[in-house]
C-alpha cells in the first residue's frame, strides 16, 4: 500500500517516470493491432445481435436449483420442437445460471408465443405463470431500438465534442479525446464481436456509459497536462517531455479510480453472470468492464502521446521545445541541476539527504526551476535515456 | 482563496438539515420502499407501437387520445394497477405489476374501428385458388329472428349471412359483384345510367344512394373487387368515406359501401349470452342519429336479402340479413365469441376506437421466480460494491478513507431519499438497470473522492500545509470533478432521450446519481475534510490518518517534497 503510494510520489516527482509519450510507436501498433483484429472480428465474424435488436422470443425458466442440466436442456428442445411451429424450429436452449434455462426462437405471434412457453412448463414441470418470463419482440421493434441506440451514440459523441472543446478551448485536445474514444469504442465493439458475446440494448448503454468513464480518464491527464505545459518556458521542458509528467503524475490516480470503478462493475458482473447467468446484468456489466479496460489504456497510451504529436506541430510548441532542448544541452554538465538516477535497491532510507543532495529550491514565481528530473525527450535527442526500466523500480524499502 | 470555505460546520449544519427535511418529506409520503419495477416483481408489459403503413400522421394529441383510451380498456379488463405510458414519438407501454396478463394483447392492440356498411351484392370467394367457399361460421346463426327479444335489447330483425352457399341471398336483385362487369360502360358515362346509383359514392351520400350504388356498384369498384384477394385485404385502409373491400375470417370478400353508422356512435356496448343461447354476442346500444340511420337502412333493407356488413378494424365481423326494421337504436353482433373476445370487443367499443393503428412490438412476461432472484442479485451486487470499494478507500487512505466511506453513506442515503421521492411524484420504479445504474455510479461517486484527496497529497508535496492543501487542491479537483460529471451527466440524459425500454431506467438512475455526488462532494465531502484538516491528527500526519508523511512521500509535511518536485505555476495556488 505503502509502496503504492511511495511509487506514487515518486512518479510525482519524476524520480520514476515510464515514457509514455516517447514511446509512442510501440503504443500505436499495439492499439493497431488490436483495432486490426477487431475491424477483422467485425467484418468477419459480425456482432451475435440478441432478439432485441433482431425479433424474436425469449424465455427463461426458473427450474429450481440444480435442475439446470443438460438433460432438461434436450427436453426443453424437444418439447419446443414438439410444438410444431415453423419459426419455432430451431431454438436456442441453454442454461442460465445454476437454476434456469434461457430459450430463445424466432420472431412467434402471442399465440403461438403462449403455446411454447406452455409446452416447455410441461416439460419441465413448472408453473407457466410463475416460473417462465418470455419476452417477445417484433422485427421492426429491433430495428427500432437499434436506431436509436445509434441516434444516441452519434449525438452524444457530437456533444461530448462540443464540450470538451469548451472545456479545454482548444481542438487539438478534443481530437485527441475523440480519438480515444472512438478506439475505446471500437475496441469493445470488437471483443463482442471476436468473443460472440450477445449485443443487448443493455450492452450498448453499457458502451455508452462507458464512454463517459473513457473520457473522465482523459479529462484528468489533459487537466494535468494543461496545468503541466502552462509554463514551459519557465520549466525547460519540452512539451513532450511535461505532457509525459503529467501522465506519470496521474498515473496512481487513474490506477485507483479504476479499481475503484471496476469494483463495483465487477460486483454488478459477477451478480450477473454467475448468479443470474445471463440478461440486463451481464450484458451491462461487461460491456463496462470491457471499456473501462480500454479506457484507461487508451487516455494514457494513446491520447496523450496523439496530443503531443498535434501540438509539436504548432510553431511556438516547436520554438519552445528547441529553448527547451538548448537549455537542457546548457545544463547537462551541470550535475548539480540533476537528480540523481534513481537504481534498483538503491538505500533511500540510510540517507535522508539523499534525494535532498540538491536542496530544496523555492518553487515561487521567480524561483528557478528545479532541474528535470527526467531527461527524456519525445524529439529526437542525442541523450540516452537515464533511470530503470519501470517494471524493475523496487520503491519504499523501509517499510516492507 | 476560499474564505468561506472556513465554516465548514455551518455547511456540514446545513446539508444535515437539507438531508433531514427529505426524510421528513418520505415520512410524510409514508412510503419506504421503492416501487419496483416488472423486472423485479413480476408482471406483464406490452409495447405497442403506432403504425405508419394507413399514411395518417402520427400526432402527440392521437397519441395522448390513445393511452388514454388503452389504459380505460385495461382497467376495464379487472387490471387495478396497470400503468399506460407514451414513450418516445410512437411507442406506448402498457405495465401490469405482478399478473401474467399477455391476454390483454388483443385488448390494448385492437384498433376498434367498427362500422357499419352495406354490402354490395353477394360475398365471392375471396381466396385465389377457387376452393369451394368455406362453409360459413357459427352454423347456430347468432341472433336468429326468432329468439326471444323482448326482454333484452336484441334486435331481432338480425340474422347472420349463410354466404352464397345458401340461396337466402338470392332474392338480391343484382348480381353486380360477381358478375363479369355488366355494367361495362366506362365511368363517364355513369351519370346518364341511373341516377340512384353515383359512381362516386361518400359517407355523404344519401341512404337510398348507397343502397343504389349498392345494388349495382360501379364498374371500377366491380373490377377491383374481382381482382382483390384476400391476401391483399391487410393493405387496404379501412377509409370510412370510400367504398371498401374486405374479407370475413372464412375467406368471403365483399365489395362495402361508405360507412352508414360508425362506432362512435355509440352509448354503450355489452357483451353477453343471449337467453335461449349458447353463444356470446356483443350488444350495441345506438345513440340517436345512429338509430334513426339504422332504423332506415333496416326498414329498406328488411326482407330484401340485401345484406349490411358490421366491419371492425377493416374485417368483416358478420354480414346479416335483415328480416324486420329496427327501430329502437340496440343491434348485436354475433360471432365466433369467446367470454375474453366478447368482453375485449365490448370494451374496446364502449371507450372508443384507437385513433391510430397499432402494432405490438414486444410482451414480456416476468415470472415472480425469476423477478425475484433479480432483485436479490442486484441488492447483493450493489452491497457487495459498495462494500469492496468502501474497504479499498479504507485500505489506500486510512483516515481520509472515514471520509470516503461517511460520504458514500451520506450519498447513499440521499440517493434512497430521493428514488423513495421520485417514486412518489415522478412515478419513477426502480428496475433491474437502474439498479446497475446506481451501483456503478458509486464508483463515480468515489472517483470523485480519489481526485481530491490526490490533489490533497499533491500539494503537500508541494510543500503545502494541510490546511492550505485543502483548499488548493479543492479548486484543482473541483473543476476536474465539475467536468467529469458533466460528461457523467451528459451520457445519462441522452441515454434517457433515446433509449426505448428499460434502459431509460439505467440513465436515470446514472443522472441522479451523479447529481448527488455533485452534491454531497461539495456539501459533505469538502467541508468535512476541511474541518478534519484543523484536527492533529490529520494535519500533523498521524499514520493511520493517510496523510503521514511517508503514506504521502515527503519527509516532513509542510515542507516541499523532493528536490525534484516539478514546478507548480502561481496560478495553480491562487485560482
Amino acid at each position: 500500500m505503502s509502496k503504492l503510494s511511495r511509487t506514487g510520489h515518486a512518479l510525482y516527482t519524476g524520480q520514476v517516470s515510464i515514457d509514455f509519450v516517447g514511446r509512442w510507436r510501440l503504443w500505436y501498433t499495439l492499439s493497431a493491432v488490436i483495432l486490426l483484429a477487431a475491424v477483422l472480428g467485425l467484418t468477419v465474424k459480425g456482432l451475435n445481435l440478441g432478439i432485441e435488436f433482431q425479433g424474436g422470443v425469449e424465455y427463461k425458466v426458473a427450474v429450481g436449483q440444480g435442475n439446470a442440466t443438460l438433460a432438461t436442456v434436450q427436453d426443453v428442445r424437444d418439447a419446443v420442437l414438439n410444438a410444431g411451429i415453423p419459426n419455432a424450429d430451431d431454438p436456442t436452449v441453454n442454461t442460465s445460471g445454476g437454476d434456469s434455462l434461457r430459450v430463445t426462437t424466432e420472431p412467434l405471434t402471442n399465440d403461438e408465443s403462449r403455446e411454447v412457453a406452455s409446452r416447455i412448463a410441461d416439460a419441465v414441470g413448472v408453473d407457466v405463470a410463475e416460473d417462465i418470463s418470455s419476452q417477445l419482440i417484433g422485427p421492426s421493434w429491433g430495428e427500432q431500438v437499434a436506431s436509436r441506440a445509434l441516434q444516441g451514440l452519434v449525438v452524444f459523441l457530437v456533444l461530448v465534442v462540443l464540450l470538451i472543446w469548451a472545456y479545454f478551448r482548444e481542438w487539438k485536445m478534443s481530437v485527441a479525446a475523440i480519438v480515444a474514444l472512438i478506439h475505446d469504442v471500437l475496441i469493445t465493439i470488437g471483443v463482442y464481436a471476436l468473443s460472440g458475446f450477445e449485443v443487448t440494448p443493455a450492452t450498448v448503454t453499457g458502451v455508452l456509459t462507458i464512454l463517459g468513464f473513457s473520457l473522465y480518464d482523459t479529462v484528468v491527464v489533459f487537466d494535468k497536462v494543461r496545468e503541466n505545459t502552462h509554463d514551459l518556458a519557465r520549466s525547460h521542458q519540452t512539451y513532450g517531455e511535461a505532457a509525459n509528467l503529467a501522465v506519470n503524475q496521474s498515473l496512481v490516480r487513474s490506477i485507483n479510480t479504476s479499481i475503484v470503478a471496476l469494483l463495483p462493475v465487477g460486483a454488478l458482473l459477477y451478480a450477473g453472470a454467475v448468479l443470474m447467468g445471463s440478461g440486463a446484468l451481464k450484458d451491462l456489466a461487461l460491456a463496462l468492464f470491457v471499456g473501462m479496460a480500454a479506457g484507461a489504456y487508451s487516455s494514457i497510451f494513446i491520447a496523450t502521446p496523439l496530443l503531443v504529436q498535434l501540438k509539436e506541430r504548432e510553431a511556438d510548441v516547436k520554438a519552445g521545445d528547441a529553448r527547451a532542448e538548448r537549455y537542457q544541452a546548457r545544463h547537462q554538465a551541470d550535475r548539480y541541476a540533476n537528480v540523481p538516477a534513481y537504481v534498483d535497491d538503491m538505500p533511500i532510507h540510510d540517507s535522508p539527504g539523499a534525494d535532498q543532495s540538491d536542496p530544496p529550491r523555492p518553487t515561487g514565481p521567480g524561483g528557478p526551476g528545479p532541474g528535470r528530473a527526467r531527461p527524456r525527450s519525445t524529439s529526437s535527442t542525442t541523450r540516452k535515456p537515464r533511470g530503470v526500466p519501470p517494471v524493475r523500480f523496487r520503491p519504499a524499502l523501509r517499510d516492507v | 482563496m476560499a474564505r468561506k470555505a472556513s465554516r465548514p460546520g455551518r455547511t456540514l449544519i446545513i446539508f444535515g438539515l437539507a438531508v433531514v427535511a427529505m426524510y421528513v418529506a418520505v415520512a410524510v409520503n409514508g412510503v419506504w420502499a421503492p416501487k419496483l419495477g416488472l423486472d423485479l416483481q413480476g408482471g406483464t408489459r406490452i409495447t405497442l407501437s403506432a403504425s405508419t403503413a394507413t399514411g395518417e400522421a402520427i400526432t402527440q394529441d392521437k397519441m395522448t387520445e390513445a393511452v388514454d383510451i388503452i389504459d380505460s380498456r385495461v382497467n376495464a379488463s379487472g387490471v387495478s394497477e396497470s400503468e399506460v405510458a407514451k414513450q418516445g414519438d410512437r411507442n406506448i407501454v402498457v405495465e401490469i405489476p405482478g399478473q401474467n396478463r399477455d391476454d390483454l394483447v388483443d385488448t390494448v392492440q385492437q384498433q376498434a374501428q367498427l362500422r357499419f356498411r352495406l354490402v354490395a351484392g353477394q360475398p365471392a370467394n375471396g381466396t385465389p385458388n377457387t376452393l369451394p367457399l368455406p362453409v360459413p361460421a357459427a352454423p347456430k346463426a347468432g341472433a336468429t329472428g326468432d329468439a326471444e327479444p323482448q326482454g333484452r335489447a336484441v334486435s331481432e330483425g338480425l340474422r347472420r349471412a349463410s354466404g352464397t352457399a345458401t340461396p337466402s341471398g338470392g332474392a338480391s336483385p343484382s348480381d353486380g359483384a360477381s358478375g363479369g362487369g355488366d355494367p361495362a360502360a366506362t365511368p363517364p358515362a355513369d351519370p346518364s345510367a341511373t341516377p340512384a346509383a353515383p359512381t362516386q359514392v361518400t359517407d355523404k351520400s344519401s341512404i337510398a344512394q348507397l343502397r343504389a350504388w349498392a345494388q349495382s356498384p360501379d364498374a371500377r369498384s366491380t373490377q377491383r373487387l374481382q381482382q382483390f384477394t384476400c391476401a391483399q385485404a391487410d393493405e387496404i385502409p379501412d377509409n370510412p368515406s370510400r367504398p371498401l373491400l374486405a374479407c370475413d375470417d372464412q375467406g368471403a370478400k365483399y365489395l362495402l359501401s361508405p360507412a352508414i353508422i360508425e362506432g362512435t356512435q355509440l352509448n354503450d356496448a355489452s357483451y353477453g349470452i343471449p337467453q335461449n343461447q349458447a353463444e356470446y354476442v356483443v350488444d350495441l346500444d345506438f345513440n340517436g342519429d345512429a338509430t334513426k340511420t339504422f332504423a332506415d337502412v333496416t326498414r329498406r333493407l328488411a326482407g330484401t336479402g340485401e345484406l349490411f356488413a358490421i366491419v371492425l378494424d377493416g374485417v368483416v365481423l358478420s354480414a346479416p340479413q335483415v328480416t324486420s326494421p329496427i327501430t329502437d337504436g340496440n343491434a348485436q353482433i354475433s360471432g365466433d365469441f369467446t367470454a375474453a373476445s366478447a368482453r375485449s370487443l365490448a370494451n374496446s367499443l364502449k371507450y372508443g376506437a384507437l385513433p391510430l393503428q397499432f402494432e405490438v412490438q414486444e410482451v414480456a412476461e416476468e415470472g415472480p421466480t425469476l423477478a425475484e432472484d433479480q432483485l436479490a442479485a442486484g441488492l447483493w451486487a450493489g452491497a457487495v460494491g459498495l462494500l469492496l470499494v468502501m474497504l479499498y478507500c479504507l485500505f489506500y487512505y486510512r483516515g481520509l478513507g472515514l471520509v470516503v466511506i461517511a460520504s458514500l453513506a451520506v450519498a447513499s442515503a440521499v440517493t434512497y431519499a430521493a428514488v423513495l421521492l421520485l417514486s412518489e411524484t415522478a412515478g419513477f420504479t426502480l428496475t433491474l438497470p437502474g439498479i446497475a445504474g446506481l451501483i456503478v455510479a458509486v464508483g463515480i461517486t468515489a472517483d470523485s473522492f480519489i481526485v481530491y484527496f490526490e490533489r490533497i497529497r499533491d500539494e503537500l508535496r508541494e510543500g503545502k500545509s494541510l490546511r492550505v492543501a485543502v483548499e488548493t487542491g479543492w479548486v484543482r479537483a473541483r473543476a476536474t470533478c465539475l467536468a467529469a460529471d458533466a460528461v457523467s451527466l451528459l451520457a445519462a440524459v441522452v441515454l434517457y432521450i433515446f433509449a426505448i425500454g428499460v434502459v431509460k431506467g439505467f440513465a436515470f438512475a446514472l443522472g441522479i446519481s451523479t447529481v448527488i455526488d455533485l452534491v454531497v462532494f461539495f456539501f459533505f465531502t469538502k467541508p468535512m475534510v476541511t474541518l478534519l484538516a484543523r484536527y492533529p491528527f490529520f494535519y500533523r500526519g498521524h499514520k493511520l490518518s493517510g496523510l503521514s508523511p511517508e503514506h504521502v512521500g515527503v519527509e516532513r509535511l509542510g515542507r516541499p517534497a523532493a528536490p525534484a518536485a516539478v514546478r507548480r505555476t502561481p496560478e495553480g495556488a491562487t485560482r
